[in-house]
């Protein structure tokens, strides 16, 4: 048994074992990023299916309507069943496939190790194990929509009694989410230990870059948070396959018929418990990464270091903590009890402290400084207000009294998206526009990039901007036919708006994907450090060969030593020592 | 491997901690739930005492089994520290027939639970034997009993046309009832012990079972150094003994859990 992953030479192995099955970082991470940005557009597909039937309720889906199966639609109509269907897959192939692999597995794993120094993950065989595990959880789960007996189709939050007594595809989305969730718990182990115990030499902890504080906070979440959505997935297989009654209450009626078959004894909001203990870690989970994704750029294309460093850094930190105890904000409608409402929303309001601390840290960094508007800049600008809307309409969710009028109507998913896409998606786009030099040498073009930024950044605000008006008006959500609801025209034109700026969003992608293959063969090359950026990832060649650096470097400095005073150049790497 | 001077760990016992940490939260979640559907259940439906329809002695065997196991872990990582390879294999092999044993218990005590039926009626009955009225009987087919199907889609057992209990003792102590016959217009819901009898059921087996499945993962693990042990023992000792520890560690855990399960499931 050999001591060292990759004591062969890189160049010996074959095909399969470089590209394939590797344990290299560089490659699992590009494997996570590609994967799940396929997931991402197939999520995104789903959902502009469902705008059509939003917007012009009824009428059969242009183009593709026919090609529907016959529990999505009727002669291309989109049916009930078949708009809940594509909601629930939707939600979860963006959170699940999509953001989490992107944003943890893909630039978790490509940057991290480049960026405290070492050669690869603590783990690298794990790692590999992480990434397959993963994607044959979401082949699962998307295998879940083209069963026989239809896929899962109660939401993306599976609630039961509806979910147990369910007759789709949920089981199998069960058995995926299982998947899912080891291939994260393994990851997150990967990534605590790596970052702990393979810093280079003179990196400690208050020299790391921010990108690597958030990733370990997030990797913590993941481990502590979900297990408990395990143990209720595996409970709510027991009911459904078993016939257990965890969740199911006693003299439960189904369409007329008791069903008496059952103990009973179960409870529901069991299942939202456990549920959302992990699920609200989760979106911290969804935020922290594009967060130290957006610090790196901002502090790179200021040239400043970034204000607050070590509040940053104290926030991120506390948040982690936080977001342990404020899951049941999403569960004031179930009849909890005021004492206990009143202690989750005391948390929630305290965990938008540190949120609004590293927001406001990474908008004072901007003042005074010369900003380049690069690309990665770019998205990393509008992320700031974006996220600023998102997190701002959270504050009526997170207090029961107006979460009365707003719980499970539009304003929700305002809130949620705006943190989510414009804020995150975006954060993602920075990240990829920012490193794609490190992982191909070669840049990306940028009049592309632009092309792609301004009607990405017009249109997303035009599909998520009216669901706030819409959910204040008391549109509710998870509705196929919003025609009863719509009663007055003025609400209709903000769906029609809505659907048409998701309609036009997916065409302002094509830029990007046509960029991004057409850089990877050619795009202009650059240098090993284009961006002139201090951290040690740009001190590795591009792309950095297996086990990343020639020497091992060594840091002397803090992660953004940009305008240094008296240093001829605007920025000096980390591994380089500052002259006396 | 060298321990990182921070930690004091070296990279895959910091690992294993951390994976431990999640497994906590794992059964957390299962004993959070116990807790959660004993404190909201109806009265009457979750037995007083585990002892009523659990077998705890041969759960306390099984207690003793376990923790004996993870002493023969202990001093096979402590044979190989030693640099003993021998006695150490010998040790790890103990534990890996110690845990079956533990597997073997477990499937006996299974099995009885899904020969054992309960008797939901529609209403109560007096029933020679036991004091009072009772709404539910459980005991024993006879073999006269007709056979029981199952309905196609929820699995469940269908309302035979009669059956022929041999009831178990009354709660207090006493002799076997005698033979009872319950005509299927009676029953309300007829179930065997298993999962779907009712919410403590269904937790018993689900943790009991989660409990198990770590156990056969546990004893993969210890299988697969058995069988490789000797030929990584003399490459590189040092890091042999330390994949043991690790294993070790994550054996003491499956051993905690169940010293937790023990109690709560079956004493309280």
């Amino acid at each position: 048994m050999s001591d060292h992953a990759h004591s062969h030479g890189d160049h010996d192995l074959p095909f399969w074992k470089k590209y394939v099955f590797s344990v290299d970082h560089k490659v699992i991470g590009v494997q996570y990023a590609l994967t799940a940005l396929v997931f991402l557009f197939f999520g995104f597909s789903l959902m502009m299916i469902m705008r059509w039937q939003l917007a012009y309720p009824g009428r059969p889906i242009p183009l593709i309507g026919a090609m529907l199966s016959g529990t999505l639609a009727a002669d291309g109509v989109l049916v009930g069943d078949g708009y809940n269907i594509l909601g629930a897959m939707h939600g979860t192939i963006m959170v699940f496939l999509g953001i989490v692999p992107l944003a943890v597995g893909g630039f978790g794993n490509f940057v991290l190790p480049l960026q405290i120094g070492a050669p690869d993950m603590a783990f690298p065989r794990l790692n590999m194990a992480s990434y397959w595990v993963f994607f044959v959880g979401g082949v699962i789960m998307i295998g879940s929509m083209f069963t026989k007996t239809s896929g899962a189709g109660s939401g993306w939050t599976m609630y039961p009694p509806l979910a147990v007594t369910a007759a789709y595809g949920e089981t199998i989305w069960l058995v995926g989410m299982v998947f899912l969730i080891t291939s994260s718990l393994l990851g997150s182990v990967n990534f605590i230990v790596t970052t702990i115990q393979l810093r280079a030499r003179g990196l400690s902890f208050f020299r790391l870059p921010f990108f690597v504080w958030a990733q370990l906070v997030t990797a913590f979440l993941l481990l502590l948070a979900f297990p408990p959505l395990e143990a209720a997935a595996a409970l709510q297989l027991m009911d459904r396959v078993v016939g257990t009654s965890f969740f199911m209450p006693e003299g439960l009626v189904l369409s007329t018929v008791h069903l008496s078959h059952l103990s009973g004894g179960g409870n529901p909001v069991l299942w939202q418990h456990l549920f959302w203990f992990l699920a609200h870690p989760e979106v911290y989970v969804l935020i922290l990464p594009g967060m130290g994704i957006i610090a790196e750029v901002i502090a790179n294309n200021t040239r400043k270091p970034l204000w607050g460093y070590k509040s940053l850094v104290y926030s991120v930190i506390f948040l982690g903590f936080m977001s342990f105890i404020v899951w049941a904000h999403h569960m004031f409608m179930t009849g909890m009890g005021t004492t206990l409402s009143t202690f989750f929303q005391a948390t929630t309001m305290i965990i938008s402290v540190p949120s609004v601390i590293i927001l406001t840290c990474l908008i004072i960094s901007l003042y005074g400084a010369a900003i380049r508007f690069t690309v990665p800049m770019l998205f990393a600008l509008a992320f700031l207000p974006m996220f600023a809307i998102g997190g701002l309409t959270g504050l009526p969710l997170g207090l029961t009294a107006s979460d009365i009028q707003l719980h499970d109507t539009y304003y929700v998913i305002g809130h949620f998206h705006y943190v989510v896409a414009p804020g995150t998606i975006f954060a993602m786009f920075a990240g990829i526009y920012y490193w794609f030099p490190k992982a191909t040498g070669r840049k990306m073009s940028d009049w592309l990039g632009k092309l792609h930024f301004w009607p990405s950044f017009i249109f997303i605000n035009a599909v998520f901007m009216p669901m706030f008006f819409q959910g204040m008006a008391g549109v509710l959500r998870r509705q196929y036919d919003q025609t009863e609801q719509l009663a007055g025209a003025a609400s209709h034109g903000l769906t029609l708006m809505s659907s048409w700026g998701a309609w036009l969003l997916a065409l302002a992608q094509i830029p990007f994907i046509v960029n991004f293959f057409w850089s990877i063969w050619k795009g202009q090359r650059v240098s090993d450090n284009p961006w002139h950026a201090t951290t040690l990832e740009w001190a590795a060649p591009s792309p950095p060969p297996h086990g990343n650096f020639p020497a091992v470097p060594v840091v002397y400095s803090g992660p953004y030593e940009y305008s240094v005073p008296g240093v001829s150049e605007d920025f000096c790497p980390q591994n380089v020592a500052l002259e006396a | 491997m060298e321990p990182h001077p921070i930690t004091g760990m070296y990279n895959g016992k910091f690992g294993i901690w951390l994976f431990l940490a999640s497994e906590v939260m794992l059964f957390g979640a299962l004993f959070s739930t116990y807790i959660l559907l004993r404190v909201g259940a109806p009265e009457g439906t979750w037995p007083q005492h585990g002892a009523d329809i659990l077998n705890v002695p041969l759960a306390a065997f099984n207690t003793v089994v376990l923790i004996g196991s993870s002493v023969t872990m202990v001093m096979a990582w402590a044979y190989l520290k030693m640099k003993r390879i021998g006695m150490g294999q010998l040790f790890l092999a103990a534990t890996f027939l110690l845990a079956g044993t533990f597997l073997v218990v477990k499937y006996f005590e299974y099995t009885e639970k899904f020969h054992h039926y309960a008797v939901f009626l529609n209403a109560r009955m007096a029933v020679e034997g036991y004091e009072g009225q009772v709404t539910t009987i459980s005991g024993h087919l006879a073999a006269d009993s007709p056979a029981l199907t199952r309905a196609s889609n929820t699995g469940a057992y269908q309302a035979p046309e009669f059956v022929i209990l041999e009831p178990d003792p009354p709660k207090g102590g006493g002799d076997h009832p005698p033979v009872v016959r319950i005509d299927g217009a009676q029953i309300k819901r007829l179930s065997d012990f298993g999962p779907r009898h009712s919410t403590f059921l269904a937790t018993y087996f689900t943790m009991t079972g989660l409990h198990g499945l770590h156990i056969v993962g546990g004893m993969i693990v210890i299988g697969y150094f058995l069988a490789t042990g000797s030929r990584f023992a003399s490459h590189n000792l040092d890091k042999y003994a330390n994949r043991i520890e690790c294993t070790g560690l994550y054996w003491h855990f499956v051993d905690l859990v169940w010293i937790f399960l023990f109690p709560v499931l079956y004493l309280l």
